[in-house]
């Protein structure tokens, strides 16, 4: 029967509207789920994927980049130049300069990856600002580590006082030196 | 005391009284929309502007007030000046008539019902006209469409109070709140001995004044602005500020019809609680809560089609209304009959 | 009683061409398309032709993988439909594990499909609330979000990008998947069943969606086979036609899964092969939580890759079709060439003949039904 359809179809479509007014005042009683930035902000997991800074060594202090460029091969859009010079008496390199172009990094990960000395990471950072384009330009990492250093320095616990030195003898003893704050 | 009722007096207060509360009205009922779309989409609305938001309509007042108002050149100047005063007057006229409290009106007109409904047809030429005198090919086509949008859902609307009618007997706004008095179950919303089908008739009204309003889920007239022009296009600054007050001004009037004439007025539901405070109090907070479901329902329906919408009214909504009419004059006279026949 | 009208004409328009006006489309919308401009030859309300202009996204990604070598290319594959980036690198590096015959471990393989299938999960979410924001609801993409959030949450969790993941690398994945991730996905199966029941309450039974989308926008099969439009508009039009059956790769044969296909070919049938789509998504990533083997989660791959000489190709059954990638190498340590098979762009290529004689309301509502993501179509 068309007409009992017809009014089948009727009565179910308000039912259906009632249904989803249901719903949606249900919807209304519940907590808010956005999040009122800056009043509350958000932690980052732990693989967050902010920009890359130079790993801080927790034991020298210091950076483990060699500036060996594997990091620069490895990018694809060539965001990294890296240099480095030979210090006295170490092995390897050290990196001296560390530019990032933070406007084309496309956050893939393949320089971490291609590091064989793990010496960058991915940094938790998600709201850089600055008041010039050059501070994404050139991101220069190493000022970015020297600043972590400093946090990082001041959170060490103090040197062992040297030890005394033996019975003294006519000649004037050397003062005991300072502990030596290693250089970045 | 008698100063007040000096009639001249009266009425200017009333005038500022109306004015004041249809202003008040439009400005956060723009707020209570956004805050309530936010709670149904679960995030707070506007809540920078002022504490919790409440800065916002006047944040926005502001903005609007400082917009440049221009009128194309090419227009039909009076005509465009028109249109915004045309779409604002009938609300704040129909208000003169509505009963807020048991002696809280400005007018109390034996034909106050035809006079609302009257002016709200003035609704539909004013759209008409803004449409038409933007000189925008879109905009008149988006102006044609609410026309008959509008034209399609006046029938049902008056179908509807013609049935309304048959049951109250007049046309007085205040006696019909007056012959619901008692309690709720005297409502007319609840007089099914009268009318079996009220709250269908109920729904229908409501139904109607969604569509006169053109609230979504009829809301082709505004929301078509995604992919055309709508009619308000070559309005800025405050008159289109003004269109969008008159809306809301219609909505308030609108539900406070659908109070007054189903729900009972500044009638309480229970026979204690009322008087003098609490009758424009009662009025208030139902005539709330039915611009709360207005908002409830825009804001969890997509749109209906331009043609579905006709479907609604000429092939669903008339017939229905006819069939009440016929229904409700059957069983109003069905005592006489069977009178007659035993 | 209440019928649509299907007494408009279709077809060439009997009135002269100077009655017809161009409605531009412009490559700004506010519905969420992307930059896709369309041209409207319009008949009063419509239309009589449809041409859709592309190229405003154009960014050349095969151009930049003749430049780049094999493992450089790879975020560049997330890029190209950033809405189910996973999909996108899983071909890309499943073609390259075919040229260079590297092994994936199991491990792997499944992590593989866990981590697909959630992110067609989130694609067909952003697709549902776009749709519904064109039809004028304005509620339901901030509920397809929230539940979104979740998703990109636990992939956030996983690998640290929340869109364009580069999560798969040549032999297996970047890092392995933990039990934080685990946990966390199979909570969130079970609370997004529910939610589904939801959606179909709030929305799909909805009388007037149900208006707005039955019988609009009718795409024959003979009309898909002719443009090569596949995934949702081929299922909605009678075809089962799913790559993971038709051609499986990784370890999809283990899984038990039906694919959705309704025969009514209108907006309505597509509607709901996506929302079924989901479902099965969530059975399958069900079932690959279970049988997750331990092991290890990268294979052996050569320091720097070069891969033999030749033509191979890999396709994977996208959010949004049929997505194929072919790579021609030389020996070299880059590509010769690599051509991207977007499903968009075909499924793009039949809105014009779809499209005539339909007013204009229901042409925007077919083309949300199609689901296009622009940058899929320009690369």
């Amino acid at each position: 029967m068309k007409m009992k359809a017809a009014f089948q179809e009727v009565y179910g479509g308000f039912m259906s509207l009632l249904t989803g007014m249901r719903i949606t005042l249900g919807q209304a009683f519940k907590p808010v789920i956005t999040v009122q930035y800056p009043r509350q902000t958000l932690k980052m997991p732990a693989r967050f994927r902010g920009h890359i800074q130079l790993v801080l060594d927790p034991k020298t202090g210091k950076s483990r980049c060699t500036a060996c460029k594997l990091c620069e091969r490895a990018c694809p859009s060539d965001c990294i130049a890296v240099d480095g010079a030979k210090l006295e008496g170490q092995k390897r390199k050290s990196v001296t300069d560390y530019q990032l172009d933070f406007t084309t990094c496309s956050l893939c990960g393949s320089c971490v990856e291609a590091c064989p000395f793990d010496a960058i990471e991915f940094s938790k950072e998600y709201n850089v600002v600055a008041f010039s384009r050059d501070a994404f330009n050139h991101m220069d990492l190493v000022q970015r580590l020297a600043a972590r250093r400093e946090i990082w320095a001041q959170n060490q616990p103090p040197a062992p006082p040297p030890p005394e030195p033996p019975s003294p003898a006519p000649v004037a003893a050397p003062a005991p030196a300072s502990q030596p704050q290693n250089p970045a | 005391m008698t100063f007040l009722s000096i009639e001249p007096v009266r009425i200017l207060l009333y005038l500022v009284g109306i004015c004041a509360f249809v202003g008040a009205n439009a400005a956060y009922l723009v707020l209570a929309e956004r805050k309530g779309a936010g709670r149904i989409q679960r995030r707070p609305g506007p809540n920078e502007a002022g504490y919790a938001g409440w800065l916002q309509p006047v944040a926005d007042g502001i903005k609007l007030l400082s917009k440049q108002v221009m009128i194309p050149p090419g227009t039909d100047r009076l005509l465009f000046c028109l249109a915004p005063l045309m779409v604002m007057a009938p609300p704040l006229i129909c208000l003169t008539v509505i009963p807020f409290g048991e002696n809280l009106f400005a007018r109390n007109i034996n034909v106050g019902l035809l006079l609302v409904f009257s002016l709200g047809s003035i609704n539909v030429m004013a759209l008409m006209l803004g449409g038409w005198a933007s000189r925008n090919k879109y905009a008149v086509i988006s102006a044609a469409r609410v026309v008959s949008q509008n034209v399609a859902y006046e029938i049902p609307m008056l179908l509807v109070v013609i049935t309304l009618l048959m049951v109250t007997g007049t046309m007085n706004l205040n006696e019909i709140v007056q012959q619901q008095g008692g309690g709720f179950w005297h409502w007319n919303l609840f007089k099914v001995w009268v009318n079996p089908l009220m709250p269908v008739t109920f729904v229908i009204f409501f139904i109607c004044m969604l569509a006169e309003t053109n609230r979504a889920p009829f809301d082709m007239a505004e929301a078509e602005s995604e992919l055309l022009a709508g009619a308000f296009t070559e309005y800025g600054g405050m008159g289109f500020g003004v269109f969008f007050m008159a809306e809301y001004a219609n909505i308030v009037v609108g539900c406070s019809m659908a109070t007054v004439l189903f729900l009972g007025g500044w009638q309480s539901p229970f026979v204690i609680l009322s008087g003098p405070v609490f009758g424009p109090l009662w009025f208030l907070a139902k005539m709330y809560a039915l611009i709360l479901t207005v908002i409830w329902v825009r804001w969890t329906f997509p749109r209906t089609q331009f043609y579905g919408l006709l479907n609604l009214s000429w092939k669903i909504l008339i017939p229905i209304s006819l069939f009440t009419l016929l229904l409700t004059g059957a069983v109003m006279k069905l005592p006489l009959a069977l009178h007659h026949l035993f | 009683m209440i019928a649509q009208p299907e007494a408009f004409p279709t077809g060439e328009s009997s009135r002269a061409p100077q009655e017809t006006f161009v409605l531009n489309l412009g490559p700004q919308h506010p519905a969420a398309h992307g930059v896709l401009r369309v041209l409207m030859t319009m008949d009063g309300e419509w239309i009589t032709r449809a041409e859709p202009v592309i190229g405003y996204i154009h960014r050349m990604h095969e151009k930049m993988g003749e430049n780049r070598t094999w493992a450089q290319f790879l975020p560049n594959t997330s890029r190209i439909d950033y809405l189910s980036a996973m999909h996108y690198t899983h071909a890309f590096v499943g073609a390259v594990e075919r040229a260079a015959k590297i092994e994936v471990p199991p491990r792997a393989e499944y992590a593989r499909v866990i981590t697909s299938e959630l992110n067609r999960i989130s694609s067909h979410l952003v697709w549902w609330g776009a749709l519904l924001l064109d039809l004028g609801g304005f509620t339901p993409i901030l509920y397809a979000f929230e539940d979104r959030e979740k998703i990109l949450d636990l992939l956030e969790g996983l690998c640290g990008a929340r869109l364009t993941y580069c999560y798969y690398r040549f032999g297996g994945l970047c890092n392995d998947v933990d039990d934080d991730f685990l946990n966390g996905t199979r909570k969130f199966v079970q609370e997004m069943r529910p939610r589904l029941g939801m959606y179909r309450d709030l929305v799909t039974d909805n009388i007037i969606l149900r208006k707005r989308l039955t019988g609009i926008g009718p795409i024959s099969a003979e009309m898909c086979r002719k443009y090569g439009a596949t995934g949702p508009v081929i299922r909605g039009a009678g075809v089962a036609y799913d790559v993971r059956t038709i051609e499986p790769y990784s370890v999809y044969p283990q899984f038990d899964f039906k694919i959705p296909v309704y025969p009514e070919c209108d907006s309505m049938a597509r509607y709901l092969v996506r929302m079924d789509e989901m479902e099965q998504s969530l059975r399958i990533i069900e079932q690959a939580l279970d049988r997750l083997p331990a092991g290890a989660f990268m294979g052996k791959v050569p320091r720097v890759l070069k891969l033999p000489p030749g033509d191979y190709c890999y396709a994977v059954e996208a959010a949004r079709g049929r997505f194929m990638v072919r790579i021609v190498s030389d020996g070299k340590d880059r590509p010769y060439r690599v051509k991207l098979r977007t499903p968009s762009f075909s499924n793009l290529s039949l809105y014009e003949e779809a499209s005539r004689g339909m007013i204009l309301p229901d042409a925007l509502a077919m083309m949300g039904s199609l689901d296009l993501v622009i940058p899929d179509i320009d690369r």
